[in-house]
């Protein structure tokens, strides 16, 4: 018994020794910064002066700020546009790839293929494709008798453009894992609508929705969690200070690190975001909690 | 002309009917059934040939555009209608990206700053995992369940205090921008990988362990030579997660390596897209140079890769 204890005690100790390293790590850079965040949001911290209380002036001045306002009604469009396209756009694909009985190996490589770039690659490579000048959608528009486009320069389409971008460069994965899942359905279900009478479209509505229902909310949950916090495309498509598409995280990064110099205004908007995401954050791992036990 | 793919391994093949022509490889049933399919096989083979032709030009083309638009000669790109195979071939702008762009710096600051971190986060999260596995410390699940927490926040909401602990860290007061440690300490501290892990570590049995240290062999020792060996498949894995990720992180080090000597393929890439002393064929070049990595990365492990994201989906 004695033995047993003393055998607890130092693997305890042993434990902490190989945990040392870890737990400095997520000291560092989970639980302090979600703590300092908090508290720097109610303080003035421009590196100049030591930090000090302000009590909720930066909410104040945020609310005060109409780019405020622009940055969160630009990411709500941001996420309901890629919503729109990339949610429904890898589902159907996925459904469409899995009655293929050939070349699926080569799909599933070619459709997560641009989710393996970095993504400053595809905005970058995109970049060159707006171009209105000589860039290849306008000279493709061109070829067929299209009207061509301002893209990324217009305020009309310079939103669209940078949804396009993501959804290209993001759609793969969601698509492999309704494939995946799509597999898992199993065949008798399909066999036995069949047998009823059922129709494709009756096939689709009734057999392969219900079955992909639950993995269907998981990544709606997982995108616009992501979606969110868009910065690549606006950062290098549109420039951080364009308000047609300045985001909110696009607001935070100018906020500390560009135009203000304010750490203190670019933590209660990070403090405004993590509330937001937060929320879906828990429902994501509520759901995904519940499946498992 | 063979149209067979590769059979997929975890289906039980489906006896089908012989056809005439064995043009058709067994599957399981789906939406659609095989024999459906064979009885409409003109429908079907030209919506396999439609969807074949519009997703190779939706997902290759634009990389097949990136090295075509890189070995043209800079006036063949400055046409107003591009060229759709290049008249002129200059594969040198590689080389000339490579040196006047600055790549080969770029390139080899990416790749210490990728396998740097994966040995520091396999170091610290393995380390973690074994501990919080086989040790089963006191107080383990509640370091766990901290862990876990951070899951749940959303990366980017901690940018800004995450960045000033980098900047001053904590009780010791040194100053990581531009070291690699800035990159390295943030990826470590990676909840799903102590997970991931940790769940594969638990599959050991204790016994294995316990007769080892019958045989003498400490707790280092039984990590090194049972735990780990018996843990390759999912090293593997995290290793490939660890490398993607830190290859393709783009805001984290955009804040943290201001320093133009310091920085990474993509902080450098999106710098330079905004001089214009860089002509656009060998921006190209430097663009495909900075994907070709992951591309191999992906071709050789693919199985890996698609396999980890259906296992997350079929698990849930």
């Amino acid at each position: 018994m004695v033995s047993r204890f003393r055998r607890k005690a130092g693997d305890t100790l042993l434990a902490y020794g190989f945990m040392a390293a870890g737990l400095a790590c997520f000291a560092l850079f989970s639980w302090y910064p979600l703590v300092k965040g908090v508290i720097l949001s109610f303080q003035q911290d421009n590196f100049v002066v030591p930090p000090y209380w302000v009590g909720l002036d930066n909410y104040r001045a945020l609310f005060d700020d109409p780019l405020f306002w622009t940055a969160w009604r630009n990411t709500l469009v941001f996420t309901a546009l890629a919503l729109v396209l990339g949610f429904a756009l890898p589902f159907v694909i996925a459904v469409l790839l899995n009655e293929f009985r050939h070349f699926s190996g080569y799909f599933r490589v070619l459709v997560y293929l641009p989710v393996m770039l970095p993504p400053i690659v595809s905005v970058l490579l995109w970049r060159y494709f707006y171009d209105p000048g000589n860039g290849l959608f306008n000279a493709a528009l061109r070829s067929v008798g299209l009207p061509e486009s301002q893209w990324t320069q217009s305020s009309a389409t310079a939103m669209i453009s940078l949804v396009l971008v993501s959804t290209w460069a993001n759609l793969g994965g969601a698509t492999l894992m309704y494939l995946a899942a799509l597999q898992n359905i199993p065949g008798d279900l399909y066999e036995a609508a069949e047998l009823d009478g059922a129709s494709l479209w009756q096939r689709i509505r009734h057999v392969t929705l219900p079955q992909m229902r639950f993995i269907m909310l998981v990544l709606l949950l997982l995108q616009i969690i992501a979606t969110m916090q868009v910065f690549i495309e606006p950062y290098a498509l549109t420039g951080t200070s364009n308000p047609d598409t300045i985001t909110v995280l696009v607001l935070v990064y100018r906020y500390a690190f560009t135009v203000n110099n304010d750490f203190g205004l670019a933590a209660a908007m990070s403090v405004l975001l993590f509330v937001v995401l937060g929320a879906f954050s828990a429902l994501y791992l509520r759901l995904t909690r519940n499946s498992s036990s | 002309m063979t149209l067979t793919a590769p059979p997929r391994s975890d289906t039980a093949p489906v006896v089908v009917p012989p056809t005439r022509r064995r043009r058709f490889r067994t599957a399981p049933r789906t939406l659609v059934s095989t024999i459906d399919l064979q009885r409409h096989r003109r429908l079907y083979f030209t919506v396999l040939g439609l969807t074949l032709l519009v997703f190779t030009l939706v997902f290759l083309f634009p990389l097949y555009w990136m090295v075509a638009s890189a070995v043209k000669a800079p006036a063949e790109y400055a046409r107003s209608s591009p060229t759709l195979i290049p008249e002129s071939f200059h594969p040198d702008t590689f080389a000339t990206a490579w040196t006047n762009m600055r790549i080969a710096k770029y390139f080899t600051n990416t790749l210490f700053y990728a396998f740097g971190g994966w040995l520091v986060s396999l170091l610290v999260d393995v380390g973690v995992a074994y501990a919080l596995s086989k040790l089963k410390p006191i107080f383990g699940r509640v370091v766990l369940g901290g862990m876990l927490a951070s899951l749940m926040l959303p990366a980017t909401a901690l940018l800004v205090p995450a960045y000033l602990a980098v900047v001053d860290v904590p009780l010791v007061h040194v100053n990581l921008l531009n070291t690699p440690w800035a990159l390295w300490l943030p990826a470590a501290a990676n909840a799903f990988n102590v997970y991931v892990l940790k769940r594969f570590f638990d599959q050991i049995p204790d016994d294995l362990l316990d007769a080892a240290a019958i045989d003498g062999a400490g707790r280092l020792r039984q990590l090194w030579s049972i735990v780990l060996p018996l843990s390759r498949p999912v090293l593997g894995v995290v290793s490939i997660f660890i490398v993607v990720a830190l290859w393709k992180d783009f805001l984290w080090p955009l804040l943290v390596l201001p320093d133009p000597d310091a920085q990474t393929l993509s902080v450098a890439l999106s710098r330079l897209a905004n001089t214009s002393q860089v002509p656009p064929t060998e921006f190209m070049a430097g663009l495909a140079i900075a994907s070709l990595p992951m591309i191999l990365v992906f071709l050789v492990f693919q199985r890996s890769i698609i396999g980890g994201l259906s296992a997350g989906a079929t698990k849930g």
